[in-house]
This record gives structure tokens, C-alpha cells and sequence, in this order.
């Protein structure tokens, strides 16, 4: 059983005023705990009352969760001025439940949701003035992969003094989405959060829906979901490099990682049917391996490892590439522990925050998987630092892939993936859930859709649960918001 | 004969932007490891949109749409003066090298006037970037075409590019002169790693910013007239190493020119796959490069008429 991170009797949560809360939290932080989450719901029991739910992450200890029951337009002092890394959950606080941070410096909405779709335009930019100043607004429809955003650079000639980058384009109401459907059909839905954490998600959806209805699975299945994950993570490594090589016209860079990319995805696909991994994991299960494919994705890791070497090697050695990189975009330790930043960006700070090792579940406390960082913050280390995840990456799954075999294991696991994927409703498994859906359907969506989140229902079991990587504290992007290196356009 | 020779200018001068560019093309794609586009690519990517309909932005002026056929009539007139043969060029007189590069300069700032008029702030910074860039590669030009004045006495662009080859310190002087004008072509041309023909990098751009907004057959025109700028200065490399002479040896001569221009996209090509675009701060100083070759040959042929 993959035990959840935290697991406790919602009842039992202490309801604090508002006030006391935002002090206990500005406490937690002074003591430099990591703010996971920070979100308030109406209260089902009252409708005029809002639960505001904050889940924090002590160095070295286990979760633990802050409540508040608050009313409609209750103020509390903001705790972003103190800790800017709040600034966000803040922001998502006041423009979802009206309860006001007294002194946030930055109060803009987030996602607008409902009518304030409406109002996108009116976002209050911060603007720089002076006559030669000049605005220039991009977005949201951007030539690349980018996702939708609009950015807006403030420059004096040619250089950037100001950016600002307005998001909630892509609100898609996905939390509310999950919530109007059984707890058990979210896997597809999940999947397609967010496009490169695929397999994050559904790690993260799987795990708390079997935590929830008490569903042990087994280490292999748990073996084949670090397969998946750690495949996801070197394929858009490989597209993040192959994006940072076009931005710089290195063109050695983009054909070679585009391509490597490319033989990831597809080994994805000849495993599970999608390049993105959607469909390999399933809550209480995983698509197995065969032999063959087992040989398959050994050959084809191996031959990635042997071409990714080389091309880092080209792009490490090349001068302009140095040039280009080296100083670039510095987030400093400092900056990247206020601000809270995390995953690959964090890494590159000298911030080690991996969940992989600070949360590392079962499978990478027995398997455990190098945590890399690098020093100087910029652009370099983080191009370098996603090269040497690449390898760490490779190296680990070559080793389960080769050592930790067991066939006949692995083999069950693929024929149960086989006959239940025909019909989904039919296993004994789900039977067991639907057993007990009416009590879990809120808390199991709430804790997939965000992984680091809580239910709102008082009476309700809580379940948080990360999975190995959790997508809430993991940034591999493409978007460019995960890499502030690649903002500089 | 006459005739002939200005045949083949023309000739030269209306493929070679199309072969240079799928050259190129074909290099960068051959180092990567890719089959490539066809050669004749761009031609039939001119050929597309010449059958398409421009889409024209609201705030745009008639002048934006003239702004594309004045760049393309100015690079052909500058064709037209320009000896990618060596000793000839189908328009010649007296000091018609100010006029080429006054002529590419009125291209340049038709280029853009088309750039500000949609009133884009991309398409502005675009603008600023090639005016201040293009502030450093006129010295190069004047020092190149000084330095190459000095060593012959000639007048006439054709003349003096010709008569290169029969001066005491051509020996000296030729690297230098390559240098500057592939330089220079990259800086005229927008090619890496002065600027980047593939970018989508609105923030970045120059040279394609400022074409953004045209479409159809003003965009047709304006990629057409890039190419063709890229082909002079090809050209003139060509005509700077190139052993024959056009008068005497006209076949001879104008397949060494093909050759060399090839030759010269293969190099452009090669630097494009093996480094990557400069830094903003530092094209000034890659440009200075240009500039530093240039007066190099001037001093050697200084020294040398002062008989040192």
C-alpha cells in the first residue's frame, strides 16, 4: 500500500479565525516551512461561510494542514508582503472567495473565472513611465509551443526593465469539470491538465483515489508508473533543450534534441498507445511491459543516451552557446526560496527541492533516484542541470529495467492492464470504490485535481496525497514560466 | 559581347538568390543530420504567394504596400551596378559605388518605413535594431570600397573591384576584403549569427519583425529582395577571388562566379550550423569586426604606396 503523505479525519481540524490563521501561517513560514497550497471554498454546511485550507512542508517532517472558517468579505493581514511566495494563493484566495489580504502588493486577479472573462482586457499592467518607455504586448497567441498567455515588457531601447505576464487564458475550469463526474472515469481528464506532466498527474490522481478507497497496489505496478514518469521527465527535458537550442539559433541543438524527443514520445506510445503516456497509469493499475517491449525501451535508452552525450557535448563546448546562457536570467538562491519556485527552477538555484526525495513514496525510497542542483541560477545551469537529469534519469531506468525484473510479476500486471482497459467497469477493484463513492467522491477529486490539496467537506476524510512526483511542486516547462531563462524574448 | 556579359549578370542575378538561400538551407540541414528542403524551395515558395492575397492591417498607409516594390526596384538597381563578374557590370560610371550603397540605403529605409507604418511595437524595435545595425556596417563599406579605390585609381565600382586583382598587395589584401564583405553579408542579409531568418522570437527579430505584417506578393517581393542583397554581396566576394576575367575568358568566368557564390553560401551555411546567434550587445562588436578588416587593407596599401 502506498500510504498517503498525510491522512487524516477532516472533523478533527481545528477551525481557526481568519486572523489567527494568517498569523499561524506567517509563523510557519518565519520558520521556513514550504507553503504547498493555499485555498478557500464556501462551506457545504454554511452557505455564508468559507473554509480556508493552507498545507505546509516542513524541512524534513511530514505535512501539515492549517484550517479557518471565515465569512463573505472578511480582511486579513496579507501574508504575501512578508513571503512573497503566498502572493499567488493570495491572489487565487481573494478573486475566488472575496476575502481580502490587507497590504498585498500585487492584487490581480488570476483566472477570471465567470463573468470576469469578460473583463481580461481591463488587467491592471504595471506600467513604467518615461518618453522613451515603450510597451510591447505579446500574447496571447504566440508562434510557438507556448501556451496562452500575454506578456507585456516594459523597455528602455533595448533593454527589458519590467515584464509582466497576465495568464487564466487557458482557465478551462478543470477543477469544476472534475468534480460533476465520478471519481473513478477522472483518469483521461487528469491526463490532459497539463500536457508535459501527463503522467504526473495521473500518478497523482491514482494514488489518492486508492488512498481514499483503501486499494493496495502492488510494487510493480508502482515500478512500471516510475518507468512512465521518469520517461515523461527525460522527453521533455530533451523538448525544453531542443526549445532553449531554436531560441538561440543553435541549430545542431534543435535537430538533434527534437528528434531525441521524438524516439521518448514514441517508445511512450508503443507502451501505452500515446506518446504523452496518457492511458498508462489507471488507478490500482499500470500498463504493463512485455519482454519485448522491455528490450525495446532499453535499446532505445540506450541509444538516447549515447546521442544525447553528444549532442551535450556540442552544445556544452560551443562558445556561442556560452555566450548566449552563461549570466542569463539569474534567479538567485535567495529570490528562488522567496518566491517559492520549485521543480527544475528551484534545482538550478541551489534550492533542493525534489519530491522525489523529500516525498519519496515508496517506490524512490527503494529505488532512490540523485537529486542534482546546480549553483549560479542562470540560464547555463539550467540547461545544464537538465542535461544531467536527462543522464540520472537514463541511468535509473536502465537499472530497474535490467536488474529489478521480474517478468512473471510484471507479466500479471500487463494481462489485468489488458482485460480491464475492454472494460473498465467490470473489475472486482472498481466494485470496492463504488462501495464507498458517495463518501469519497468530493475528497478524491479535490485531492486529484491538485494534488497538494484538501477536501471542503467537514465531514469527509482529508486525503493529501503527492506522488512521487508531484506535479504541484514538479516544473518541467514548456511554457516558458518554469524557466524565467527563456523570458527574455 | 557586351551583350553576353550582361546576360549572364542578369542571369546570375535573378537565380542566385533562389539557389543561395536552398544552399544554405541545404548545409544547415545536411549538419543536423536532415534530408533538407529542395533547392529550388524558395523559388516555389515566391511562386505561392505571388498567388496569394494580401492581408493589409487596418492602420496601414499606401506606403506600406509601396514600401515592398521600392525595395525590390532598389536592390535590382543596385544589381544592376554591382560586378558579380568581376570587371563588368551592366551600369557603370563614374563613382556608382555611392550610388549602390545609397540605393540598398533607400531600400533600407523604405524597409523601414514599411516596418513603422503598421505601428507594431515589435515592427518598431525591429526597426531601431537595423538602423543602428546598419550605422555599423556602412563604415565597413566606404572603408572596403576606399581601400580598394586607393589600391587601383579607378572610379567605377565594376572598375575597381576588377582591377583589384593587378595591384601590388592583392595578395595581402584579399582575406581581409572576404572577411568584411561575409560579414557584411550576414549583417545585410539577416543570417546568423548577426540575426536568426527562422526565429519566432517577436522580442529578438530584425530583419523578419519588420517583414511581419506583408503578405502575399509584398512578402514575395521583400524575400526576394533579402536573397538578392545576399547575392551581391556573395557576388562580390566572388568577384574578388575570381582568377578570370570577363572580357577575355567570359565562360570561364562566370562559372568560377557561380561556383564562388556557392561556395559562399556553403560557407554562410556552415557558420549557421556551428555557432549560435550572437548576443544582442554583442553584434556591434562582431560588425567592428567588418570595419577593423577593412581599415586593415586600407593601412596595408597605405604603407605600400609610401613604399614601405
Amino acid at each position: 500500500m502506498n500510504a498517503p503523505l498525510l491522512s487524516c479525519q477532516v472533523s478533527e481540524l481545528e477551525h481557526s479565525a481568519l486572523p489567527e490563521f494568517a498569523a499561524a501561517c506567517a509563523q510557519r513560514l518565519d520558520a521556513g516551512e514550504r507553503l504547498l497550497t493555499l485555498f478557500g471554498r464556501r462551506d457545504e454546511n454554511d452557505s455564508g461561510a468559507i473554509v480556508v485550507t493552507a498545507v505546509f512542508q516542513p524541512a524534513g517532517g511530514s505535512l501539515t494542514v492549517l484550517r479557518a472558517s471565515a465569512l463573505a468579505g472578511e480582511h486579513y493581514p496579507a501574508l504575501t508582503a512578508s513571503h512573497p511566495s503566498a502572493q499567488i494563493y493570495e491572489r487565487e484566495l481573494w478573486e475566488q472567495t472575496g476575502l481580502t489580504p490587507d497590504g498585498h502588493p500585487w492584487l490581480k486577479p488570476v483566472r477570471f473565472e465567470g463573468e470576469r472573462q469578460q473583463r481580461m482586457a481591463d488587467y491592471p499592467f504595471f506600467q513604467v513611465r518615461g518618453q522613451e518607455v515603450h510597451e510591447v504586448g505579446v500574447g496571447p497567441i504566440h508562434a510557438g509551443v507556448i501556451e496562452p498567455g500575454h506578456f507585456r515588457f516594459m523597455c528602455l531601447g533595448e533593454k527589458v526593465h519590467h515584464l509582466e505576464i497576465q495568464l487564466g487564458y487557458q482557465h478551462r475550469g478543470a477543477e469544476a469539470l472534475l468534480l460533476r463526474r465520478p471519481p473513478l472515469t477522472l483518469a483521461a481528464s487528469v491526463e490532459s491538465v497539463c500536457g508535459d506532466s501527463a503522467v504526473a498527474y495521473a500518478w497523482g490522481y491514482c494514488s489518492a483515489v486508492e488512498a481514499l478507497s483503501d486499494t493496495a497496489i502492488t510494487f510493480e505496478t508502482e515500478v512500471l508508473r516510475g518507468i512512465a514518469l521518469e520517461m515523461e521527465r527525460i522527453a521533455m527535458h530533451l523538448a525544453t533543450l531542443n526549445g532553449l537550442a531554436t531560441d538561440i539559433a543553435f541549430v545542431q541543438g534543435t535537430g538533434t534534441y527534437g528528434r531525441l524527443r521524438t524516439a521518448m514520445i514514441n517508445a511512450s506510445q508503443r507502451v501505452c498507445g500515446n506518446r504523452f503516456g496518457r492511458g498508462w497509469l489507471r488507478p490500482g493499475r499500470a500498463r504493463g511491459i512485455t519482454e519485448a517491449l522491455r528490450q525495446d525501451l532499453i535499446k532505445t535508452l540506450a541509444a538516447t543516451a549515447t546521442d544525447v552525450a553528444g549532442i551535450n557535448d556540442l552544445m556544452r563546448a560551443a562558445l556561442s552557446v556560452k555566450a548566449r546562457f552563461n549570466g542569463t536570467g539569474v534567479v538567485s538562491r535567495k529570490t528562488a526560496q522567496d518566491l517559492g519556485l520549485t521543480g527544475l527552477v528551484a534545482r538550478a538555484s541551489n534550492v533542493a527541492v525534489d519530491a522525489r526525495g523529500l516525498l519519496p513514496g515508496r517506490l524512490y525510497a527503494q529505488r532512490p533516484i540523485d537529486s542534482l542542483t546546480e549553483a549560479t541560477g542562470d540560464c547555463w545551469a539550467r540547461m545544464v542541470l537538465r542535461m544531467r537529469e536527462i543522464d540520472v534519469s537514463i541511468a535509473w531506468l536502465l537499472a530497474i529495467l535490467s536488474e529489478g525484473w521480474r517478468p512473471d510479476a510484471m507479466a500479471s500486471c500487463c494481462t489485468t492492464s489488458c482485460r480491464t482497459r475492454r472494460s473498465p467497469t467490470g473489475s472486482d477493484w472498481r466494485w470496492r470504490c463504488a462501495t464507498t463513492r458517495s463518501q469519497i467522491s468530493r475528497s478524491a477529486t479535490r485531492a486529484s485535481t491538485s494534488p497538494t490539496a484538501a477536501t471542503t467537506s467537514n465531514a469527509q476524510p482529508l486525503q493529501i496525497h503527492l506522488g512521487a512526483q508531484s506535479p504541484g511542486l514538479a516544473v518541467h516547462s514548456r511554457s516558458g514560466c518554469g524557466d524565467p531563462g527563456r523570458l527574455s524574448r | 559581347m557586351n551583350l553576353t556579359l550582361s546576360l549572364t549578370h542578369w542571369l546570375l542575378v535573378l537565380t542566385m538568390p533562389v539557389a543561395l538561400v536552398g544552399v544554405i538551407n541545404r548545409t544547415k540541414s545536411w549538419w543536423v543530420g536532415r534530408k533538407g528542403p529542395r533547392l529550388m524551395q524558395s523559388a516555389y515558395d515566391l511562386v505561392r504567394l505571388l498567388g496569394k492575397r494580401p492581408v493589409l492591417s487596418h492602420t496601414a498607409s499606401p506606403l506600406f504596400r509601396a514600401g515592398a516594390y521600392v525595395v525590390l526596384v532598389c536592390g535590382v538597381l543596385a544589381a544592376s551596378m554591382s560586378p558579380i563578374l568581376g570587371r563588368y557590370a551592366p551600369l557603370q560610371f563614374d563613382h556608382d559605388f555611392i550610388v549602390v550603397a545609397y540605393t540598398l540605403g533607400f531600400a533600407r529605409i523604405a524597409l523601414m518605413l514599411c516596418a513603422m507604418d503598421v505601428g507594431s511595437s515589435f515592427e518598431g524595435m525591429g526597426a531601431a535594431r537595423e538602423a543602428s545595425f546598419s550605422a555599423y556596417a556602412e563604415p565597413a563599406l566606404f572603408l572596403l570600397i576606399g581601400s580598394a579605390c586607393a589600391a587601383t585609381g579607378m572610379t567605377s565600382f565594376a572598375a575597381l573591384i576588377g582591377a583589384l586583382h593587378d595591384t601590388p598587395h592583392y595578395a595581402l589584401i584579399v582575406a581581409p576584403l572576404t572577411v568584411a564583405l561575409l560579414i557584411l553579408l550576414q549583417a545585410e542579409a539577416a543570417r546568423v549569427p548577426v540575426d536568426d531568418p527562422l526565429t519566432h522570437l517577436e522580442l529578438t527579430m530584425i530583419h523578419e519583425v519588420m517583414i511581419l505584417d506583408h503578405s502575399g506578393p509584398e512578402l514575395a517581393a521583400m524575400q526576394f529582395s533579402a536573397a538578392l542583397k545576399m547575392s551581391l554581396y556573395a557576388g562580390l566576394i566572388a568577384a574578388l577571388i575570381n582568377p578570370f576575367s570577363p572580357t577575355d575568358d567570359p565562360l570561364a568566368c562566370a562559372l568560377a562566379s557561380l561556383g564562388l557564390m556557392l561556395a559562399v553560401a556553403l560557407v554562410v551555411g556552415c557558420i549557421e550550423s556551428l555557432s549560435a546567434r550572437l548576443p544582442m550587445r554583442w553584434v556591434t562588436r562582431y560588425l567592428s569586426i567588418a570595419s577593423a578588416a577593412a581599415l586593415f587593407a586600407m593601412v596595408v596599401i597605405g604603407l605600400g604606396g609610401s613604399g614601405l
